[in-house]
């Protein structure tokens, strides 16, 4: 890693669907245990920033990709970089909770089961420490085998962390989190995040103005495929430096 | 308005609640004729086919377990003899066989249709699927019997007829059935877990196998028993490929016969009332009761899906 504790590097990327270029040559880091805030109104590529960092977009036909994206040190888009290795990295939390309809242990340790840990000690410990990190360890240790469908929607995305966090990954991108949640999982939640800056780096996409106030440390601003402005939140919000941001988060458009 | 008025086009029947009375009548009807329809088929079959216990004073255990079927003649203490148990095994036999036989073909070109090239699926594989399921079973049966049949004779030897033909035919039959119900089944399984796993590290296969078809299990089980009761009840095709001999099978390539085949063959050399009517209807019994557990098995494992 370099000696500016940049863990993702993104170099001039440009994300095209087809003919509609989503990300118009966006060059911004991500540090070391910090959380960044992505913010901007609907449409101006936060998802697809996320998706490209872990190679999700793959999954979409007629994605190109353009520049560099580069996760401690290594290219993601290098011909030789094996994605599914990439993603063991790059944990992703998603809008709507999407636990497996399993149990909660068995959505806790697929990540380990996949990549070929069969030790049940191992697995135990892992679905202990995951869950106590994810800040619900004590809602469900009693019924671990219990269909995690079962669970609020609040719990359901704390048991999505607790399956990211098993898999040990370096990065976690939460894309808008807490957007389909009640205010106090919300709170929960980022709680839990502000915990999980201990160990990990975190970009979060949020449309809510204060939960990136409240959580991150740094905070990027897109409008329209473009990064408008990226520096600590305090003067992102206090005192921004473009007058699209300073619209943006007085609620003047968006 | 004054308070009056307003209760009084609240009391009155408006023309959309009056229009839903009609409705209701309609299909209230509709259903009352057709459960009334099932019913006495229940009845009729049912007074049939219980005659040959009540009024016969035939055993049922010793229906159920015979292997002599020869309802004209009677054995050494003058019971006839109605053993119905190499139909039942064979009938099981070609409806387990082919069963097992389909699943796993089902299951692959479900998951071709539906992870894989989902753009082949819908545009070559769906259609081929819905033109099998469209043909009728006679068809199947003459390909059986030109093609199966001796295809069998050749390779295993013996007459050709028999349970593995029955079994091969029953497959083709059941397959398209099988697969579309388990490509729907697959295709309910919603994106976003896919999505989950992929984004933890999964490969495809281990999203495919570890995620898809888990979630999809009772869905998969509901395709197969389907496929199974419609194997039990074929009569035509398989009567055509079966050798129809009412002996206990004791291999896979020797003649057999099933519940449906003895029902075709024997329907019209009975006479109404006569023992050996009232034991088809037995038979008829029998394929009527045995779809119902298959019935209750899809639905039983279908609560116990929705509960998961
Ligand atoms: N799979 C896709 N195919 C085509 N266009 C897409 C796809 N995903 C996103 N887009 C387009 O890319 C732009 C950015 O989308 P997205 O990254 O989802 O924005 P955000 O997350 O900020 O709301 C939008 O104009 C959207 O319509
Ligand atoms: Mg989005």
């Amino acid at each position: 890693m370099s000696k500016d504790n940049n863990l993702i590097t993104v170099q001039d990327l440009h994300v095209y669907y087809g003919q509609l270029e989503a990300l118009k040559g966006v060059t911004m880091n991500f540090k070391k245990n910090e959380i960044t805030a992505v913010i901007g109104p609907s449409g101006c590529g936060k998802s697809t920033l996320l998706k490209t960092i872990n190679r999700l977009n793959d999954l979409v036909a007629n994605v190109t990709v353009t520049g560099t994206i580069k996760v401690d040190d290594q290219n993601v888009y290098a011909p030789n970089m094996d994605a599914v290795e990439l993603r063991k990295q790059v944990g992703m939390l998603f809008q709507q909770p999407n636990p497996f309809p399993f149990s909660i242990y068995d959505n806790v340790t697929y990540g380990l089961r996949i990549s070929g840990e069969k030790n049940k000690t191992v697995l135990d410990e892992a679905v202990e420490k995951s869950l106590q990190a994810a800040a619900i360890w004590d809602e469900v240790k009693d019924r671990l085998h219990d269909n995690a469908l079962g669970l609020s929607g609040g719990q359901q995305q704390r048991i999505c962390i607790a399956r990211v966090l098993a898999t040990k990954p370096k990065v976690i991108l939460m894309d808008e989190p807490t957007s389909a949640l009640d205010p106090i999982s919300s709170d929960k939640i980022e709680r839990t995040m502000l915990k999980l800056k201990e160990d990990y780096s975190i970009v979060i996409v949020t449309r809510n103005m204060q939960q990136a106030s409240r959580i991150s440390d740094r905070t990027a601003f897109f409008l329209a495929g473009e990064l408008i402005e990226f520096g600590e939140t305090r003067d992102i919000f206090m005192q921004p430096q473009k007058k699209e941001t300073e619209d943006y988060i007085s609620g003047r458009f968006g | 308005m004054n308070n009056d008025e307003i209760r009084a086009s609240l009391l009155k029947r408006s023309r959309a609640s009056k229009n839903e009375l009609f409705g209701k009548i309609i299909s209230g009807l509709c259903i009352a004729i057709i459960v009334a329809v099932v019913v006495s088929i229940f009845y009729f079959v049912a007074s049939k086919g219980l005659a040959t216990f009540f009024h016969d004073k035939v055993n049922l255990w010793k229906f159920l377990t015979g292997t002599i079927w020869n309802p004209s003649t009677t054995d050494a203490q003058g019971h006839p003899q109605v053993g119905a148990l190499p139909m039942i095994i064979g009938s099981f036999a070609v409806t387990f066989l082919a069963a097992i036989v389909a699943t796993p073909f089902a299951i692959g070109a479900a998951v071709f249709m539906t992870e894989i090239s989902p753009r082949i699926g819908r545009k070559v594989l769906q259609p081929v699927i819905e033109l099998l399921v469209g043909i009728p079973s006679v068809v199947y049966g003459f390909i059986g019997l030109s093609v199966v049949v001796p295809f069998v004779r050749h390779t295993f030897g013996g007459s050709g007829f028999g349970i593995l033909s029955g079994t091969f035919v029953l497959f083709v039959m059941i397959l398209p059935t099988v697969t579309s119900m388990t490509v729907d089944a697959l295709n309910s399984v919603p994106r976003n877990y896919r999505e989950a796993s992929l984004a933890l590290g999964a490969t495809r296969w281990q999203t495919i196998y570890k995620v898809v078809l888990r979630a999809s299990v009772s869905g998969i089980i509901t395709a197969v028993v389907f496929g199974m009761s419609r194997a039990f009840g074929e009569a035509l095709a398989v009567q055509m490929v079966i050798g129809n001999a009412m002996l206990l099978p004791s291999n896979l390539i020797s003649p057999a016969s099933t519940l449906t085949s003895v029902l075709t063959m024997g329907m019209g050399n009975s006479v109404m009332g006569s023992l050996s009517n009232n034991a088809l209807w037995s038979l008829a019994l029998l394929l009527l009761i045995m779809p119902l557990i298959f019935n209750i098995i899809i639905r039983w494992i279908g609560k116990r899906g929705a509960m998961h």
